[in-house]
């Protein structure tokens, strides 16, 4: 038995997992759901000894243990298989399964056949079957997944955590993977199953805790409780109570601020969309959908896509973000590290990098007051908490970064923004800042589009939502439409998908 | 201005005045080579009475000038995330092509100097073309420009220095409100530098494509252009140095400034300019250059070997290095 007890993880601004505790028993299939940033990812990084715990214990059959590192946890029999892959591309499948505790011969060389033979094993036990040798970037995404489940399960491995693992499957694989799944539980692996989609919970699990901000809410058997249930539980207030009331849909007399015609690149079909002045576009769809590569092809990250694009009645070109920018559409990425700050940089450079050749003498110097000024601004109107703009930006909690990156693109005086994930991973009180905040730019007449893969962030915020599946656009829902039965319904292909 | 951008220093809330300034200068990265060049001097002193004296100081600059030149453009191309290794054959090109002018074709000495740097520049953009368009890395393209351009220059000389009339020398030699010339125009290049980088947008965005390349673009930041400017940049103090050498030496040398792109590289990273771009500050790269040149020099002094300074070197710049990256994690 794995237990969790009292655990308390904090991160600068933010209390990530208030003591939270909970179990897993050998041969038993534990859901764990809850909204985005509830503290799932959290808690499993804390298993996998990623992360450590600022208070409380994990216990393994009574015993306290304390990994600190991957390969630790490991050898206590915890496997996490995440979202992403953890795989070398170029190697092949037994290459990977084996990936640093290779076994050798008795001089020392890589045992290849001892190896390749432990891995087919392992295929015949969990009755999967794929090619050994060919290089794994050569196996479709479920199948990289089983890779990953020998990878995980070949050697010790009592208790496996399974995160989003449905996320990228299509439904045959989908019931093939929770084959497997029954397969290991009959084995005695505890399993600990975190996904979205809370019918595949009905399907594979006996056990579901609920994760609320941090919290542990609930933890019971699956049979006889309803999805409902789980929804309020999850959500822990009425949906459209966390939302600024809608101002309903723009006029449709009034010609739109974009109009896109033809977007196409690799892997979708022909798109086409508007953008009102003044109401808010929801895009919503599963991993796979296709929504941020869509909408970085419009802005031009890649100069080769082709697309008819008309803005305010003018027909324009989009070959890069910079001449985007210069039309005014601004695109806010998903990913704050990775693509939207500068990590190292302060508060104030990071607001004013897009909008330095407007805070310039007329020798085209750089004026540190304009600069102080401009910043300052933002940071009170996006309520940044901070005491200096000159703090470092790695510094601030997430959602105070997110504020930072809305300032930046707000600053720089744009007419259409599109926000990737603009709440991902930070807390309520932001989050509820922000929706306020998006409202007030589709009052001010700007065309807003939120990406999000939060449903009821689309339904209580959006007056439209584009439903996007596989790189193209399935449904266009307004008003009473909008809500998850029918987003669901269009996002996963259901009528004719 | 966007301080705690451009130098990387931690900027906890610092009380006003000379203790916070004092303070902040503690926690600059190139801190470190700081103290160490004032402690190398001092040590110098006391063993060897004639290094303070104005010549032996004078005579370190000037020494020191050619490296630090190169440096400047170097900080900005790692200041971006990238690496110049063709700056040596840059030199060697410049000063070549600068003495066959005036040797072979008559140019003044002015307008040979420019035709060089120009072309040192336009040298520089061809690597910065290559990294730009096709997203090649800088280690490969610059590798490859450093066989170019050298070669170009020894099949121009056939391979022999290219001898410059004595007149030429005066900018190598001469003194200009007491400093030397190349110390001078150093201390030009470095100033310039430092307007670009502190206080025009361009400046900025090459710390940010160092920073965050992808955020960068997505910012409105033609980083294909920040790019091909750096390399250019790095061309075009190369070709000074070049040519500050060509009159130093009374000839072109296409075998001249081989391994100096790596005292440039050591000079930019005792300055506490991070490798992985987006953090540091030219000011640093001056006192990395200076360190450089007084261990040179103060080796000498003390009557090392040649062999047993490179030992020296070496770990200098290995403990600098450690001690920097000590302090980085401390400071977490």
């Amino acid at each position: 038995m794995l237990e969790m007890k009292h655990i308390t993880k904090r991160f600068p601004g933010i209390v990530a997992l208030n003591d939270v505790s909970l179990s897993l028993k050998r041969g038993e299939v534990h859901a764990l759901v809850g909204e985005n940033g509830a503290g799932k990812s959290t808690l499993m990084k804390i298993l996998s000894g990623v992360y450590q715990a600022d208070e409380g214990e994990l216990l393994i059959d009574g015993e306290a243990v304390h990994p600190t590192r991957t390969r630790e946890s490991e050898k206590l029999g915890i496997n996490i298989i995440f979202q992403e892959f953890s795989l070398v591309p170029d190697l092949n499948a037994y290459e990977n399964v084996f990936l640093g505790r290779e076994i050798r011969t008795k001089l020392g060389t890589l045992d290849r056949r001892t190896m390749r033979r432990m891995a087919r094993e392992a295929l015949d036990r969990l009755d999967m079957h794929f090619p050994l040798d060919c290089p794994v970037a050569e196996l479709t995404v479920a199948e990289q997944q089983s890779v990953e489940i020998v990878k995980a399960t070949i050697f010790k491995c009592n208790f496996l955590v399974l995160d989003e693992p449905t996320a990228t499957l299509t439904p045959r694989e989908v019931k093939k993977l929770f084959e497997v799944i029954e397969r290991l539980k009959a084995l005695g692996v505890g399993c600990f199953f975190i996904s979205h989609h809370l019918e595949e919970i009905f399907e594979i699990a006996d056990t579901v805790s609920v994760l609320r901000d941090g919290c542990h809410v609930h933890t019971g058997p699956v049979a006889g409780c309803t999805q409902d249930e789980l929804i309020s539980k999850m959500v822990g207030r009425e949906v459209t109570q966390a939302f600024p009331p809608k101002r309903g849909t723009a006029d449709d007399a009034e010609p739109p601020i974009m109009e896109v015609r033809k977007l196409r690149f690799p892997g979708s079909d022909d798109i086409s969309f508007e953008v009102r002045r003044g109401e808010i576009l929801g895009v919503a769809g599963l991993v796979g959908a296709k929504r941020t590569e869509s909408f970085l092809a419009l802005i031009g990250r890649d100069a080769s896509i082709e697309k008819e694009v008309l803005f305010q009645g003018k027909p324009i070109e989009l070959r890069s973000p910079h001449e985007a920018l210069s039309h005014g559409i601004g695109y806010l990425p998903e990913d704050r590290k990775r693509t939207g700050l500068f990590l190292p940089f302060s508060i104030r450079s990071n607001i004013v990098i897009s909008t330095l050749n407007r805070l310039t003498n007329k020798l085209g110097m750089v004026l540190p007051r304009e600069e102080k000024v401009l910043s300052d601004r933002f940071i009170q109107r996006m309520r940044i908490r901070t005491t200096s703009d000159l703090k470092t930006v790695s510094e601030l909690s997430g959602g105070n970064q997110q504020k930072v990156i809305i300032a930046r693109w707000l600053a720089s005086n744009c007419k259409l923004l599109i926000f990737d994930e603009p709440t991902r991973g930070i807390d309520v009180g932001a989050k509820a800042e922000i929706y306020v905040m998006l409202q007030e730019l589709a009052a001010q007449g700007l065309g807003v589009v939120v990406i999000s893969s939060d449903l009821p962030e689309v339904i209580g915020l959006c007056d439209r939502v584009l439903v996007m599946r596989y790189g193209s656009i399935r449904a266009t829902l307004t008003g009473a439409d909008i809500n998850s039965e029918k987003i669901m319904l269009y996002a996963s292909g259901g009528e004719n998908g | 201005m966007g301080e705690a951008a451009a130098s990387g220093t931690t900027s906890r809330e610092q009380p006003a005045g000379l203790v916070g300034l004092a303070r902040a200068a503690v926690a600059r990265p190139e801190f470190v080579s700081f103290v160490a060049l004032i402690v190398l001097m001092i040590l110098t002193a006391t063993m060897n009475e004639n290094f303070f004296t104005v010549d032996n100081l004078m005579n370190i600059t000037r020494q020191v000038s050619t490296t630090g030149i190169i440096a400047v453009g170097m900080t900005f191309v790692i200041l971006t995330g990238g690496i110049d290794l063709s700056v040596g054959a840059i030199v060697a090109l410049a000063s070549t092509l600068m003495a066959g002018m005036i040797a072979n074709m008559g140019f003044p000495f002015w307008a040979a100097a420019l035709v060089a740097i120009f072309g040192g520049a336009l040298t520089g953009a061809v690597s910065g073309f290559f990294i730009a368009r096709f997203a090649l890395p800088p280690i490969i393209v610059t590798l490859a420009m450093m066989e170019i351009p050298r070669g170009l220059g020894l099949i121009y000389t056939n391979g022999y220095p290219l001898p410059i009339d004595r007149d030429f020398g005066f900018l190598g030699r001469e003194y200009v409100l007491g400093l030397p010339i190349p110390t001078l125009i150093m201390l030009i290049v470095f100033a310039a530098a430092y307007f670009v980088l502190n206080r025009l947008p361009i400046g900025r965005y090459v710390y940010a494509v160092g920073g965050n390349e992808d955020a960068a673009i997505l910012s409105g930041i033609r980083t294909a252009r920040i790019k091909l400017m750096v390399y250019a940049i790095s061309g075009f103090t190369a070709a000074i140095a070049g040519m500050i050498q060509t009159s130093r030496l009374l000839s072109g040398q296409p075998n001249s400034a081989i391994g100096v792109e790596l005292d440039a590289i050591a000079a930019v990273v005792l300055g506490g300019t991070a490798i992985t771009g987006g953090r540091g500050h030219i000011v640093g790269t001056l006192i990395g250059a200076l360190l450089l040149g007084v261990l040179n020099n103060s080796l000498n002094m003390i009557g090392l070997s040649p062999y047993s300074q490179r030992v020296v070197k070496g770990v200098i710049l290995l403990v600098a290095v450690l001690i920097g990256y000590l302090r980085k994690q401390n400071s977490r």
